[in-house]
């Protein structure tokens, strides 16, 4: 049996189909997880999608926080399982406290819709697995809110334990130190702002973008044979 | 009882706030002159029914610590009036 990847509905994601058809292509399951539900047991990793979950009301993230799921999302990732958040995904994590920080308006106050390069800072990471340290992929880029700050400590814990997995070679929304993506201290939560799914094959331009969910279905994988089957749980 | 809250959402001393900068810049432009430390933030009111102004004053600082503002990058004061 394949991996399967929950992807999470929030009311306002706009990204989980695309997250789907990437993971199925690379010949994994994908499924809908939707917002209310509150059972995971079903799925091997977890992705919350790029978009804007409860309208980014109030900030982004704030509310999404608070969706049923979460609850088992924090219980996911406690137990180890890999749960990528994208772009809206990453406001979510932050917000809900399994990934540390905040994301606020990019620096020049503008939406940015764009192709970034990004330079793979740490293979070690349910997302980087497969990404080859050192190399550099061409990824898009699409928020108003990504520009990466937390505080002195966290940053220095970030960098000490190397949880950035992901920097910008050319920062274009005034991240502290770069930072375009990173991890938890398990290293199975992973955020990031930029779109790998959307840099899933080349006729959209780039499919810099498989490594990481090729990394991402590895995990899933790893934890599928882990999982007992929904029948012996009963 | 209900007691009218004013809650004020602020970042908090040096984060970047973008948007007071460039609203801070474009002042001289309109002629004013001498307007420094703009900062932009948020305000909410609302009502909370509670026995005393002290427990509505409680229940309005842990909405604020827990929805109203991000503790990372946000500080918050809350005004209870009669």
């Amino acid at each position: 049996m394949s991996a399967t990847v929950g992807v999470v509905l929030f009311p306002g994601s706009n990204c989980e189909y695309d997250v789907m058809e990437a993971v199925r292509r690379l010949g994994g399951d994908a499924r809908i997880v939707w917002h209310g539900d509150r059972d995971l047991r079903a799925v091997d990793a977890v992705v919350l999608p790029g978009g804007f979950a409860h309208g980014d009301y109030l900030r982004p993230g704030a509310l999404a926080r608070f969706s049923p799921v979460m609850a088992a999302v924090e219980a996911f990732a406690a137990d180890g399982g890999p749960v990528v958040g994208i772009c809206n995904g990453l406001q979510v994590l932050t917000e809900a406290g399994l990934l540390p920080g905040a994301l606020q308006k990019n620096r020049g106050l503008k939406f940015l819709c764009t192709t970034v390069s990004l330079r793979v800072e740490s293979a070690d990471s349910v997302l980087t697995s497969e990404a080859p340290v050192g190399s550099v992929v061409r990824v898009p880029i699409n928020h108003f809110e990504g520009n990466y700050t937390c505080t002195t400590e966290t940053l220095t814990e970030l960098q000490r334990d190397d949880r950035v997995i992901l920097r910008y070679l050319d920062n274009p929304n005034g991240s502290i130190d770069d930072i375009a993506g990173i991890c938890s201290p398990g290293r199975n939560v992973v955020g990031l702002m930029p779109h790998p799914e959307r840099a899933s094959d080349a006729l959209l331009g780039s499919s810099d973008g498989l490594p990481m969910l090729r990394s991402l279905l590895a995990a899933a994988s790893g934890r599928s044979v882990a999982r007992p089957t929904l029948d012996a749980v009963g | 009882v209900r007691f009218p809250v004013l809650v004020e959402v602020r970042l908090r001393p040096g984060v970047a706030d973008p948007q007071g900068a460039t609203i801070e810049r474009a002042l001289p432009a309109l002629g004013f002159e001498g307007i420094h430390d703009v900062q932009v933030g948020k305000a909410f009111r609302f009502t909370v029914e509670a026995p005393d102004e002290s427990s509505a004053r409680q229940l309005a600082e842990a909405l604020s610590q827990r929805l109203l503002a991000n503790p990372v990058i946000e500080a918050t004061s809350v005004a209870v009036g009669q």
